[in-house]
């Protein structure tokens, strides 16, 4: 070994490094103020009349002749699955805020919180079937609760240990998609797949409203009713991307763009679980029969920050956060278990318990999670190797080895 | 008596022919690829034979074809997609760069992403803006990728047939200016490994590397130099990512000069890669610094210009007297 090669020594230590947190971008501090817009009032105006609700935010039943077809979907829901979905919110709302605090602690990098958005996705992840296939975004932690996905494995990325991490074959759940909108496609090619294969599964493709302003999805709409894909596209309409309103996305509400394209759209309470699994399997349903693609907007509330990078009092108003908590999800549902005496305060006391032994479980998980093996960095780039990366590997394992006189100093 | 004389294109028809006759997974997808047979007629026949359940007519959305062609893919089919034109691969590029060619090392190796994408490219036939660009070295660039450009009908056939049974995704830039060239197609030959270059003229004095469209220039060149009792070896990459420098190598530590050609741009293309690797692999075998050939820092130009912008006999023969003159 040459003098050069023993004294050499890592210039920078490995592993030492914490997750780096992804750091806001300087604003201007300009507060967004609200505008009055007529597109605003024709968004809300789809909202008022178009809106599926099954469970008021009082928590009481909704006997609506207009949505009678709907409510058919959940006609015979026993108390013994009304007190399952309120433990798939109360669960994943409490794995989102042991993650939220995960990310503050310094142990994952980044975090999406689902806050506000656990109707609209275990009421939809409830919908499906094992043999359908979801696409989520990189918000849908919920779904991937009722796909019977480990929660945990939803952390490696955003610990940064992968940039995916899980089978998604296993649970019919595939990777979290965090280019905007591209994972709209995957699904309906998927979809047409499906469709050629002759099976009757559904396919569900998860994307926000800031979402509905890419290309992808538009396009996705187009090629689902081409050629009539057994696919739902589930927007779950938080109200704001990033920093963004609806009123820049969109001059009409979302759900009707379906029809411009040949298929049905409806807009759901996203904060009604009922109402979500109702709409939801009624959608997937009708994609089975070979009646094609539909639009679900799930008419919902980021209660949180867009990521635990962002920062949402730049801009929105406190007001609109408090109008939100008075639709909570959870809360309603509470409500109405309570009033119809289908749960008693054992079952919430034992969901409590659980909650407290699930953030226990992902905490240690999470602060157990190895750095990933240094070569990860070459392994499944290609699935039957390449030249380049075997030259690269070989050359990166002759450096890592120059430093073995140094580290046993 | 299997080889049978056919052109280029018809050779990648019936290779395409083949593998939806031998793999009921096996999709044609693009935009006029059906009844039309594709603007250069590539898939003529298909529809008729296999029906639109296999060979499909899409939206004219490029990124919508190669979106859905990944869905496809994970359901379990091999997707050959075409996109019409060099040009137009641009709108699918942020599905083929960002998911098609990231969705095998995300998964951790468990989803395999065996889609074949079909670029004609390249000039030489007359054109409008955006039908006769070389976007190779963007794609090149791209871990996950495969890139591949056959020069002739033998490899154009045989590589086809690599690229759809590869579970990675293959970029198969197809030279549009040599659809019409024929040659003996041997349909029961064992082909070589995919990512291997050839020789494909032997010589002593100097070693012109080049791929798709321009090996057939190359053989010119060396014709045209063999006159001047010159002795030029023309090495055929056939694979742009990875590229076999090993083959390289061996004919430049022979000739001891290496021009590289291509119709891209040279700014950042494949022969920057290809000269930075062999002077780093050759430094001490080299008479002189390796030269590239290729197209200028600029807009692919007109049709009554390009003649002027791609590399022709006289700029190679110049290029090939400067390495000379060292």
């Amino acid at each position: 070994m040459t003098e050069s090669t023993a004294a050499r020594k890592p210039r920078r230590s490995a592993g030492s490094k914490a997750a780096g947190t992804t750091g806001s971008k300087a604003g201007t501090g300009k507060r967004t103020t609200r505008t009055t817009s007529t597109t605003r009032t024709a968004a809300e105006k789809g909202s008022d009349t178009e809106l599926v609700q099954l469970l008021t935010p009082e928590g009481e039943r909704v006997e609506d002749a207009a949505h009678a077809e709907y409510a058919s979907y959940v006609a015979d829901i026993t108390p013994d699955e009304l007190r399952g979905l309120y433990r798939d919110m109360v669960l994943t709302r409490r794995f989102d805020a042991e993650a939220t605090a995960l990310q503050r602690q310094g142990e994952l990098g980044l975090w999406a919180s689902l806050l506000g958005q656990e109707a609209a996705q275990i009421g939809s992840g409830r919908a499906t079937r094992e043999d359908d296939y979801v696409f989520p975004t990189y918000r849908e932690h919920g779904v991937a609760w009722c796909r019977g996905v480990d929660p945990t494995n939803l952390l490696g990325m955003f610990r940064g240990v992968n940039n995916g991490g899980w089978d998604p074959n296993s649970n019919n759940f595939h990777l979290y998609t965090i280019v905007i909108g591209s994972q709209a496609l995957h699904a309906t090619g998927y979809a047409m797949g499906v469709a050629k294969d002759g099976a009757d599964s559904g396919v569900i493709a998860y994307f926000g409203d800031g979402a509905s302003s890419q290309g992808d999805v538009s396009e996705a709409f187009n090629f689902a009713a081409v050629y009539n894909a057994p696919v739902v596209f589930f927007c779950q309409n938080n109200q704001w991307a990033i920093s963004e309103s609806n009123e820049k996305q969109t001059r009409v509400p979302l759900y009707q763009r379906a029809q411009g394209f040949g298929f049905p759209g409806v807009r759901v309470d996203g904060n009604d679980v009922l109402a979500s699994l109702a709409v939801t399997r009624w959608a997937l349903d009708r994609a089975r029969r070979g009646e094609g693609p539909a639009l679900i907007e799930a008419y919902t509330y980021r209660m949180g920050a867009h990521t635990t990078s962002d920062d949402p009092s730049r801009y929105r108003h406190d007001d609109e956060r408090a109008a939100w908590e008075a639709k909570d999800p959870i809360l309603r549902l509470r409500r109405f278990l309570e009033s119809a005496n289908h749960a008693d305060e054992g079952f919430f006391a034992e969901l409590e318990a659980e909650s407290e032994t699930l953030g226990k479980r992902v905490r240690e998980v999470v602060r157990a999670m190895p750095d990933p093996d240094r070569f990860a960095i070459f392994e499944n780039v290609y699935a039957d190797g390449h030249a380049l990366v075997d030259e690269e590997r070989a050359q990166f394992a002759a450096y890592q080895a120059s430093f073995a006189d140094a580290e046993g100093v | 008596m299997a080889a049978e004389k056919m052109a280029l294109a018809k050779a990648i028809n019936e290779s395409l022919r083949r593998a939806l006759e031998s793999d009921p997974k096996v999709l044609i997808m693009g935009e006029d690829v059906g009844k039309l047979g594709g603007v250069f007629r590539v898939t003529d026949g298909l529809h008729k034979d296999f029906g639109e359940d296999r060979v499909i007519d899409t939206p004219l959305a490029e990124s919508g074809i190669v979106g859905t062609a990944i869905g496809l893919a994970l359901r379990g089919y091999r997707p050959v997609v075409e996109i019409q034109f060099d040009g137009f691969v641009f709108p699918a590029y942020d599905q083929i760069v960002t998911q098609l060619a990231k969705m095998h090392a995300r998964s951790l190796g468990k989803v395999k992403m065996p889609v074949v994408i079909r670029i004609p490219y390249g000039g030489g036939i007359g054109a409008v803006e955006h039908h006769s660009e070389s976007p190779e070295a963007l794609f090149a660039h791209v871990a996950g990728l495969k890139v591949v450009s056959p020069s002739n009908a033998a490899d154009a056939y045989w590589m086809m047939q690599q690229a759809i049974q590869s579970d990675d995704p293959v970029i198969y830039f197809e030279p549009k200016r040599r659809y019409w060239d024929k040659a003996e197609v041997d349909k029961e030959a064992i082909p070589g490994p995919l990512h291997t270059a050839r020789v494909v003229r032997e010589g002593t004095d100097l070693t012109l590397a080049a791929y798709g469209p321009m090996v057939k220039l190359c053989q010119e060149v060396a014709d045209a130099a063999a006159e001047e009792g010159r002795s030029l070896e023309v090495v055929d990459l056939r694979s742009i990512s990875p590229v076999d420098f090993d083959t390289i190598q061996a004919s430049v530590e022979k000739t001891r000069r290496l021009i590289v050609v291509h119709e891209a741009p040279v700014f950042l293309g494949s022969g920057a890669e290809i000269a930075a690797r062999i002077t780093e692999r050759c430094f001490y075998h080299l008479e002189a610094p390796v030269l590239r050939v290729g197209g200028y820092h600029a807009p692919y130009p007109p049709a009554r210009l390009e003649e002027e912008y791609l590399p022709d006999l006289d700029r190679v023969l110049d290029a090939v007297d400067r390495s000379l003159a060292y």
